[in-house]
């Protein structure tokens, strides 16, 4: 029986595929309806000026026209072509005929005769082009038909030596997209010879209009695109057009010339005034930084932004070839000659004594120049463009990271925010290579004065992962990272942060500073500093972490000092590692980090006590009850102690809990009883069905990297709470009539389950869903009682579903930081008016905050138990580590006068969509989902812990 | 031959006193008209008697331009003006013609108030010289007449500044004026497009200079103002009124906002305020970031920099001062450092070029006690810094602007001779153009071969397009035509139409040659052996045998006689009309060489 019922199944299944093709079969039939053709038609020939055939034709060209009726459509256009002597109605109907050729399901060959035909006779330039871009509409559809791309290259090649640019210029990109790949086609019956697509392309790069240039190099672009080996001659002519008067031109040109360098990076080229050669590749190099200080600022974006994936392509090679001079070299060898003064010092530029200045060209050579010039430049797009060429090249060559690291330094005090921003990300990025010298310390440090919030932060990030060469470097950042906090203190946690990892980093360079930042005295004790000072934690935030590492610092420590380290170690025990100090027991056992996944103890108790409730089944109610229990509580400890494993051990105590609650649910005495009788019993087994369903909201929501087998399993779990529900209220509610409702509903969820996780139902043997599935048609035909009987009786005989761990989970988790929520001083404005309350809070493991499915929101409860929600901007957050993301807000508040300050409460709230996260599926008629249903939110989980504001709306003075 | 002539008459391998002549195609400009800041004699202004002797210079000059407001570019505009006396145009841009009246009559008031001069220009002066100012905008071209005409580019340098074309017809010349290739913090850089002059004359007051990035110099500026203030110090910043002192100010007023500090910032003379509001207003003439941002807020409202008071040099703690001038030669600022020089917390910091002669001067030389009026020595503590923020181009800037303008030769003015002649190296080998470097009162003459235009009649340009392939771009084609000269334009026309034109009866005009040929056999013969041996060899002419005897090469007849005395030889007689000259000499020639032997 079950199985027949499966099958039946995957057959209603199956059937759902292939309705769309009946579909289509029943619009054939449609075909009697009197056509659009007719209708134009008529309207055509009821136009009696050219004006009123224009009007028609446009009122046509809005709507739009089935695949059937285009052919005829398409005749009755060119049939009034013919006889049309307006240009601008042939106009129309030319480009009414390309977009018509575009019409998905009608192959265009059929008018590409005519099209051509009609090409032959007309006199109009502007037809004319427009007629071509209509073959090329034709011929973008007929991408297999070789015979008739070559047919229309041969036209486009025709009308080259036409005496308007606009029709050479789609001549041109014809050929760019239909120019035959091959150069050996199979030469046709026709004789229509392969043409050298290319060099007819080429020979219009002299053209005397700066238009048909442009288009022949884009042209030529698209031929590479489509995959066509451009011949190397071209690179010749592009660098000609380097130098041409139009910057659109010239933009193309360097575009061209990146491409045609990495197809012959290694072919040898002369440099032009001098007998030496050089690479293809490097003089590429030097001409588009050359094009860096173009005088035209499009230009130079361009350029810029192709040094980004140029030096990307090209520093591999560099490094591979080390006889070769590089165009660095070479650059490199302009500013050692020493000939120019560089204008620092005064009375420095009295001329020198020439040094062989045939050697020296100043422009030609601009490659190294060409990131300064790029970081000067103008226009931020460029300095932006600029830095992160200057990154990527930094990034896979240690040696120029730190030659740039001069430049990029000095980007941070650029007059754009964005542009320090990014270097200071740029920076960040290629820390690893590098090590910065004092001097450049200083000038960093300095920016950490700026009164941006998001430039100190992202230097206390950079800080992180920075190396410093020396001991006066790290007192400096420590000086200057005070000086910061004393001045800004709300970046407190970004600073003491920052310090953990330059200790960290720095151990023996911290060792010798230990004293004086301790201030001790080799004889007199000193005076026991203020524990809460921010500044005095910072220097032992320092301080721990380097003695981390470093087992000779602890003997510097003061006897207050060992009981400060307690007393952090405990309330900042993310910032303050354990030490191993002497005659004391280490506080925990920290856990080697070399030990593999496997082998750590804990992961195995983690697996064993998961493995123990599999038995689970096994067991009687009570014994089951008593072993859930007492895993769950395993689960919240191990959670609570290895915080690498905290995600994985919520996750699975959640699950288990709400096992735990069902199997409580279905003990209830309730059960045995009459129903009118236990109505006040009943308020468990609903409270119970309430419970699971958040868990399982929870579940699906708040954990990162949940994946879809532990979704079905989810979704599993909320279906029994479902029926649960349905139950209870069953035996708690009089009458039938509202059961309908709900058993009609419930049996939709069911369908929507099995359509969703149709591939996961063979690992579901035996499961609810799956029994309940085997009695889908009995429970369609049912009455009400009844199916509450069957779920009834198969909620008690289903079994536990093994819920798989997944690789990667991480609860999600926010802290609010500010506001604090300390403050005795209520914030106080005039009712009626609003204030802004600045937010600031972090969120770990929150996948795309910004985006629809899920949305934090701000929710503000007034003492009144009026709630409201705030969506945050997207542009509200900000991303500074995978994984985390920072959200800095202003919530707006608003209230009526109150008698005395009250306090309202702040807190983030997960919203959610399980609609959202399902794929569309092809049964949605049309496969549209409305985007309002998208971004809907079904209901939102509190995940943050929620924060007091004291506030006084004071009533309006008159 | 015509030429263009560029004499300068100041800033010819110096600097300052800006006037230079140009003539091109018999239109005189003067571009300029400066004062020096180094005299105080008649040497401060041009020499003007060099352009007439007698007469007024409104007959010899066609217009002036003025590049920018500093007095070393128009400070003897209003002498030049209205006490020699030029009544012609006067153009500049629109900021120059607000700011360049403020700064004239600051020159004026210290000249005549403080020095005491006279026989120097007045108050009404400027103005009646100002009344005479066209102003231009930027990339507009203004005919100045029906020939020359002028056009603006954007110069950077300071507010205003612009760079000029002159071009008279296809001649053209490029006055840069001062200008700066990388951009500050209030300006842009100058930007010129592809107009290939004749004649570039650029500025070239860092010839020999190459300046390391400009965030090195602001940084190590900022940093010693600010390291300074942090001591208890006092920094004077000596400065021109306008230009630089604006930089500088956004520079610290940025560098105060982003650190939050609270050191009062000083800015002496009154003047600066009335060109501040100027600033304000050309808001298009600056660069990206201000222009962008002065919706928010305009960056030349300074929040922190506020007016300077002669008592506020005596107060107690960290200040920072600008004061003019800038080379420390007189006014506040050297009263100021005179306070301020014993003590060596304090620091003056020269932001630009100092001329010789001048305090700063000196005091950048290295010179630690210096003589004062009345024979006081004073000694200097303060720390001294040079920071070359002057907004002039430094050499790879000039090298870019060349590159950008591609002119056919360069004159270098405004530099120090020198350092011209290195740069005239440079560019000499790197664009292979003629570089000039004339002194004052020295004439450069550069002949130019100007290009002139010519009409063609549209019959003959068809009747050529139907004959041929449309014409090549890279090969030179011959074309028959008559070029007709009248009221001082040139046309070719067909020379029938030419005929028509002018009233002329056609002649025609033939060639004829005899070429003898030895041949026992018939005329007849003959003449068929001609056809028969050309029709071989002319593949693409039209040959024809005619039934008289005689053969016809397109247009060319070729008739063969018998001459009586020698049977044995037959005379060819070849005639063609002078249109057929290339083919009928080819065909001579190919007579000539004897008919090929025919089969007997």
């Amino acid at each position: 029986m079950a199985a027949h019922l499966k099958k039946r199944v995957y057959e209603e299944f199956s059937k759902v595929v292939q309705q769309p093709q009946e579909e289509i079969a029943t619009k054939k039939l449609r075909l009697t309806k009197p056509s659009k053709s007719a209708a134009l038609h008529i309207d055509l020939c009821k136009a009696t000026s050219p004006a009123d055939a224009l009007q028609y034709l446009l009122q046509f060209a809005r709507k739009p026209v089935e695949a059937e009726s285009v052919e005829g459509v398409v005749r009755i256009l060119l049939e009034h072509y013919y006889k049309e002597n307006d240009p601008s109605v042939r106009l129309k109907i030319a480009s009414l005929l390309g977009l018509l050729s575009k019409t998905a399901g009608f192959s265009p060959d059929c008018i590409m005769d005519d099209a051509i035909n009609i090409l032959q006779n007309e006199k109009s330039h502007q037809v004319l082009a427009q007629l071509l871009d209509t073959l090329l509409a034709i011929g973008t559809k007929l991408p297999e038909n070789q015979a008739v791309q070559m047919r229309l290259v041969d036209v486009a090649c025709k009308h080259l030596t036409d005496t308007s640019h606009g029709v050479r210029n789609k001549c041109l990109q014809l050929l760019g997209n239909l120019g035959s790949l091959e150069k050996s086609v199979t030469k046709d019956a026709e004789g229509l010879a392969a043409r050298d697509v290319q060099k007819i392309i080429g020979d219009y790069f002299s053209d005397q209009d700066p238009r048909v240039r442009t288009a022949a190099i884009k042209a030529m672009l698209q031929l590479h695109e489509r995959g066509l080996k451009l011949h190397q001659t071209i690179y010749n002519q592009a660098c000609k057009l380097l130098s041409d008067d139009y910057e659109q031109v010239r933009s193309a040109a360097v575009q061209l010339i990146w491409v045609v360098s990495q197809l012959y990076p290694e072919s040898i080229v002369p440099i032009p005034s001098s007998n030496e050669e050089i690479r293809l590749v490097d003089d590429a190099f030097g001409k588009i930084c050359h094009m860096v200080s173009d005088g035209s600022w499009v230009v130079r974006v361009q350029a810029a932004k192709l040094l980004v994936s140029y030096t990307l392509f090209n520093e591999q090679r560099l490094t591979l070839l080390p006889g070769k001079r590089t165009a660095h070299e070479r650059a490199k060898e302009l500013y050692s000659s020493g000939e120019f003064s560089s204008g620092r010092k005064w009375g420095d530029d009295a001329p020198k004594e020439e040094v062989d200045t045939g050697a020296v060209n100043l422009i030609e050579s601009g490659a190294c120049g060409a990131f300064v010039h790029g970081l000067e430049d103008e226009m931020y797009e460029v300095r932006i463009a600029a830095v992160e060429a200057l990154c990527m090249l930094a990034q896979s060559s240690p040696s120029f990271a730190e030659k740039c690291l001069d430049f990029l330094v000095d980007m941070f005090n650029d007059e754009i925010e964005e542009v320090r921003l990014q270097s200071i990300h740029t920076m960040r990025k290629i820390s690893n290579n590098i090590t910065l010298r004092e001097d450049q310390l200083d000038t960093v440090l300095a920016v950490l004065e700026d009164s941006s919030r998001d430039i100190r932060e992202a230097l206390h990030e950079l800080l992180c992962c920075t190396n410093v060469s020396t001991k006066e470097g790290i007192h400096l950042a420590l000086v200057e990272l005070l000086k910061n906090l004393a001045k800004y203190p709300t970046d407190r946690d970004s600073i003491w942060k920052c310090l953990k990892f330059l200790g960290s980093r720095h151990p023996t360079l911290v060792l010798p500073l230990v004293p004086e930042l301790l201030s001790t005295h080799p004889f007199f004790d000193t005076a026991e500093p203020d524990m809460d000072d921010p500044a005095y934690i910072a220097v032992l935030v320092l301080i721990f972490n380097a003695a981390k590492t470093c087992p000779t610092m602890p003997a510097l420590f003061s006897d207050h000092t060992f009981r400060h380290y307690a007393y952090l170690r405990d309330s900042l025990s993310h910032l303050v590692p354990a030490l191993r100090l002497p005659g004391r027991k280490l506080v925990s056992s920290a856990v080697s980090p070399n030990i593999t996944p496997q082998e750590d103890p804990s992961q195995q108790f983690l697996q064993q006590s998961l493995e123990r409730v599999y038995s689970l089944q096994h067991l009687d109610p009570q014994g089951a009850q008593e072993l859930l229990e007492f895993t769950i509580r395993d689960l919240q400890r191990l959670g609570e102690l290895q915080s690498e494993l905290a995600g994985v051990a919520d996750f699975s105590a959640a699950y288990l809990r709400c096992q735990l609650l069902l199997i409580k649910a279905l003990q209830e005495k309730l059960w045995n009883v009459a129903a009118p009788l236990y109505l006040r019993q009943s308020d468990l087994a609903s409270a119970a069905a309430k419970q699971i369903m958040e868990e399982t909201y929870k579940m699906e929501f708040m954990y990162s990297g949940v994946e879809n087998k532990q979704v079905v399993i989810i979704h599993h779990m909320r279906l029994q709470a479902k029926a649960l529900q349905l139950i209870v209220t069953a035996r708690t509610t009089r009458g039938v009539d509202p059961l309908f409702g709900m058993c009609e509903k419930f049996l939709q969820e069911v369908d929507f389950f099995q359509r969703c996780f149709i591939a996961d139902l063979p690992h579901m043997q035996d499961s609810f869903v799956d029994k309940l599935l085997d009695l889908m048609p009995r429970l369609m035909t049912s009455k009400p009682a009844e199916v509450v009987k069957i779920l009834q009786t198969m909620l008690r005989q289903s079994t536990f579903l093994h819920l798989p761990l997944p690789e990667q989970i991480h609860k999600a988790s926010a802290t609010i930081i500010e506001p604090a929520g300390e403050s005795d001083n209520p914030l106080r404005f005039t009712s009626g008016l609003v204030v802004a309350l600045d937010v600031d809070a972090t969120l770990e493991h929150v996948q795309d905050p910004q985006s629809t499915v899920k949305v934090q929101v701000c929710q503000v409860l007034y003492p009144d138990g009026q709630a409201q929600m705030i969506h945050p901007k997207p542009a509200d957050f900000r991303n500074p580590g995978p994984g985390r993301h920072r959200l800095i807000t202003q919530v707006y508040l608003s209230h009526t006068a109150w008698t005395e300050p009250c306090q309202v409460e702040v807190r983030l709230l997960l919203a959610y969509n399980s609609n959202a996260r399902i794929p569309k599926f092809s049964w949605i008629e049309g496969g549209e989902v409305s985007p309002q249903v998208e971004t809907s939110i079904e209901g939102t989980i509190p995940f943050s812990k929620p924060v007091k504001v004291y506030i006084m709306p004071k009533p309006a003075r008159r | 031959m015509p030429e263009i002539r560029v004499t300068p008459l100041g800033a010819g391998q110096d600097v300052g006193r800006s006037c230079i002549l140009v003539s091109i195609a018999g239109k005189n400009v003067m571009l300029d008209c400066g004062m020096h800041m180094g005299f105080s004699d008649d040497r401060r202004f041009p020499d003007f008697s060099y352009i007439t002797q007698s007469g007024r210079l409104t007959d010899f000059l066609d217009c002036v331009i003025i590049s920018h407001f500093h007095l070393d570019h128009c400070g003897a505009l209003p002498y030049f003006s209205e006490m020699v006396g030029y009544d012609g145009p006067i153009y500049m841009t629109h900021p120059t013609q607000a700011i360049c009246p403020i700064l004239l009559e600051d020159y004026r008031k210290i000249a005549v108030d403080k020095k005491g001069e006279a026989n120097f220009f007045t108050s009404q002066m400027i103005k009646d010289c100002m009344k005479k100012v066209v102003a231009v905008h930027l990339h507009q071209t203004v005919q100045v007449d029906d020939e020359l005409e002028i056009k603006a580019y954007y110069a950077g340098h300071v507010l205003g500044a612009a760079m000029f074309q002159i071009k008279v017809g296809s001649e053209s010349v490029v006055y840069t004026g001062d200008y700066n290739m990388t951009p500050d913090r209030h300006l842009g850089a100058a930007w010129i497009d592809k107009c290939r002059p004749n004649l570039l004359i650029t500025e070239s007051t860092y010839a020999t200079t190459i300046r390391d990035s400009k965030r090195c110099r602001e940084r190590d500026f900022l940093k010693k103002v600010h390291e300074t203030v942090e001591r208890g110090g006092k920094v004077l910043i000596p400065v021109f009124a306008l230009g630089r002192a604006q930089e500088l100010c956004i520079l610290l007023e940025t560098f105060w906002e982003r650190m939050n500090l609270k050191v009062p910032i000083y800015f002496s003379t009154g003047l600066t305020e009335k060109a501040n509001h100027y600033y304000k207003l050309f808001i298009t003439w600056t660069n990206q970031k201000i222009r962008k941002t002065f919706v928010q807020r305009n960056m030349f409202e300074f929040k922190h920099i506020k007016a300077f008071d002669r008592a506020f040099a005596d107060n107690p703690g960290p200040m920072v001062v600008f004061a003019t001038p800038g080379m420390l030669h007189a006014g506040q600022s050297l009263q100021i450092f005179r306070k301020w020089a014993g003590n060596e917390k304090n620091m003056v910091i020269m932001p630009g070029y100092c001329v010789q002669g001048t305090v700063g001067h000196k005091i950048l030389s290295g010179q630690r006690k210096l003589e004062m009026e009345g024979r006081q020595v004073l000694e200097v503590k303060m720390q001294v810094e040079y920071m070359s923020f002057s907004a002039h181009a430094d050499a790879k800037g000039i090298m870019q602007l060349v590159g950008q303008a591609e002119p056919e030769s360069v004159l270098l003015v405004h530099g120090e001779a020198k350092k011209m002649e290195f740069l005239k190296q440079k560019i000499e080998q790197e664009f292979r153009v003629d570089c000039y470097m004339p002194a004052n009162g020295e004439t450069v003459v550069l002949p130019t071969s100007p290009s002139i235009p010519g009409g063609i009649s549209l019959g003959l340009l068809k009747r050529e397009m139907a004959q041929g392939l449309l014409p090549e771009a890279k090969r030179p084609r011959l074309l028959h035509g008559t070029l007709i000269m009248k009221d001082s334009n040139f046309r070719l026309v067909s020379s029938e139409q030419a005929l028509k034109e002018l009233g002329l009866a056609e002649h025609q005009l033939r060639f004829t040659c005899r070429v003898h040929l030895h041949d026992t056999r018939k005329e007849q013969e003959t003449a068929m052996r001609v056809y028969s041996h050309l029709k071989s060899i002319l593949k693409d002419h039209c040959v024809q045998h005619l039934p008289d005897g005689s053969v016809t090469v397109e247009s060319i007849l070729i008739q063969a006689a018998a001459p009586s005395e020698d049977p044995a030889t037959k005379v060819l007689l070849v005639s063609w009309t002078y249109q057929d000259e290339e083919l009928g000499s080819y065909l001579t020639s190919l007579l000539k060489k004897g008919l090929p032997q025919a089969p007997s």
